[in-house]
């Protein structure tokens, strides 16, 4: 139990001071940046309490906000894919949830990547709504929904593929 | 009674969700308007140490780019300082019309943000050097934003490219005057409007600030013209302008602080009255 609190309050850190510091100054081509960040959420064991989840990415989303003046739309998306996840689970790992035995470190990478594409898109396109604020400009949001999330997907797959290395061998 | 607790128990993670949700929406549309941003800002404490400690690093790699030009800027005053010795004539200097109810004091951005559409930055100056809400931020080439939120060492400004900025322009050669705003597309360019459909403007124009708000003096260079058409009423000039700033690599910026803004305040509001 121990470990789980401090490998997440590791990673909530980790993750916040990553986003802060240095993914959110990419700007490729421009304006496409990660959001690697919802990794916390993403991997936060499912056991947990529902309460739990959903107040942490409050807390995570919050916290980004503040260092990079957005208002609210970071703790927005946060809290609506941290409400949403149970469904994601549902979707992708089918038995595997059911049985409430998912390591993520131990399930197939098709599945994997499906939870972590429907997650980060449902993210991005609140995160894009919100920043934007103006649905006159649904193309402008759809389009930085779009190159983000690849960018986003493309990171947190690689990341959860390195780090569920190590725990094989 | 009874079946009010049970609700509440059964869906007390989508009531949190919900309740959560609502906050964070309130935090946005806060964002969303003018000097609004009451709560979650970087001008405090913890963020703005943690900017300052990543800025002392990050400072040196673009050391040898910023004394180019700040060395340019030396440069061109030093020719200003000289030329307006020697030749009192009847040739116009806009910086002699700075004169001393404009306070300079200079900053840094310890982070800089171009991408989003309501970008904010943050200097490495606050309350203790006597900044407040609404000061003009400029630099050694132009226009920059306006100080929206203080703390004791940091402020955060609200950059021209921002969807919310608002700002007295005018043409330099005429004082045809209108308001600057970005549409969020391009950090290089920002757009002009309301200028007269009389005004005669011509692609290459210079773009400066019309010193009709409090905020900024007359003459801060902001940009040339580099496209224009008229608006659908074909009453007024809907004016792109290319920013003398390069937005997206700012490092010393000058903060202007007005004296008189108060007097002017209070005149103001007692002729509304």
């Amino acid at each position: 139990m121990t470990s789980i609190l401090s490998i997440n309050t590791v990673r909530f850190v980790v993750l916040l001071l990553l986003q802060v510091l240095v993914l959110s100054n990419i700007n490729f081509l421009g304006y496409i940046n990660p959001h690697l960040y919802i990794l916390f959420i993403l991997l936060f064991p499912v056991k947990n309490n529902r309460m739990t989840i959903i107040f942490l990415s409050f807390l995570l989303g919050l916290s980004i906000d503040m260092f990079l003046d957005t208002g609210g739309i970071n703790a927005a998306a946060s809290v609506a894919i941290a409400y949403i996840r149970p469904v994601a689970l549902k979707f992708s790992f089918g038995a595997l949830y059911d049985h409430q035995s998912i390591k993520f470190s131990t399930t197939e990478l098709g599945q994997r990547i499906t939870y972590i594409s429907i997650l980060t898109i449902i993210h991005h396109f609140i995160f894009f709504s919100l920043e934007v604020f103006n649905f006159s400009k649904i193309l402008l949001i759809l389009q930085n929904t779009l190159y983000s999330s690849i960018f986003t997907i493309l990171l947190c797959v690689l990341i959860t593929i390195i780090f569920s290395r190590k725990k094989k061998k | 009674m009874q079946q009010i607790v049970n609700f509440i128990i059964r869906n007390k993670s989508f009531l949190l969700f919900l309740f959560l949700f609502l906050v964070s929406l309130g935090f946005t549309i806060q964002s969303h308007s003018f000097h609004k941003s009451k709560f979650v800002n970087s001008a405090n404490f913890l963020t703005g140490g943690v900017y300052t400690m990543s800025n002392n690093f990050s400072d040196y790699f673009g050391l040898k780019q910023q004394n180019i030009l700040l060395q340019e800027e030396n440069n061109t005053l030093k020719s200003l300082l000289y030329n307006s010795k020697n030749t009192k004539d009847s040739v116009f200097i806009d910086s002699t019309r700075f004169n001393k109810t404009y306070r300079f004091i200079s900053g840094q951005v310890i982070r800089n943000s171009y991408s989003k559409t309501n970008n904010v930055i943050l200097i490495n100056k606050g309350e203790a050097d006597s900044l407040d809400q609404d000061f003009g931020v400029i630099t050694s080439k132009g226009i920059l934003g306006i100080i929206e939120k203080t703390s004791a060492h940091n402020a955060t400004v609200l950059s021209i490219l921002n969807t919310t900025t608002r700002i007295s322009a005018q043409l330099k050669k005429t004082n045809h005057f209108g308001t600057i705003s970005w549409n969020a597309k391009s950090p290089k360019y920002i757009q002009l409007t309301e200028i007269p459909q009389i005004a005669p403007v011509i692609i290459g124009d210079t773009i400066i600030t019309s010193g009709r708000s409090a905020i900024f003096p007359k003459g801060v260079p902001v940009g040339t013209v580099a496209n224009f058409n008229l608006d659908t009423a074909e009453n007024y000039y809907e004016i792109t302008v290319e920013l003398f700033n390069d937005m997206t690599d700012l490092e010393h910026v000058y903060i202007i602080e007005n004296t008189n803004k108060n007097t002017l305040k209070t005149l103001l509001n007692n002729r509304d009255d």
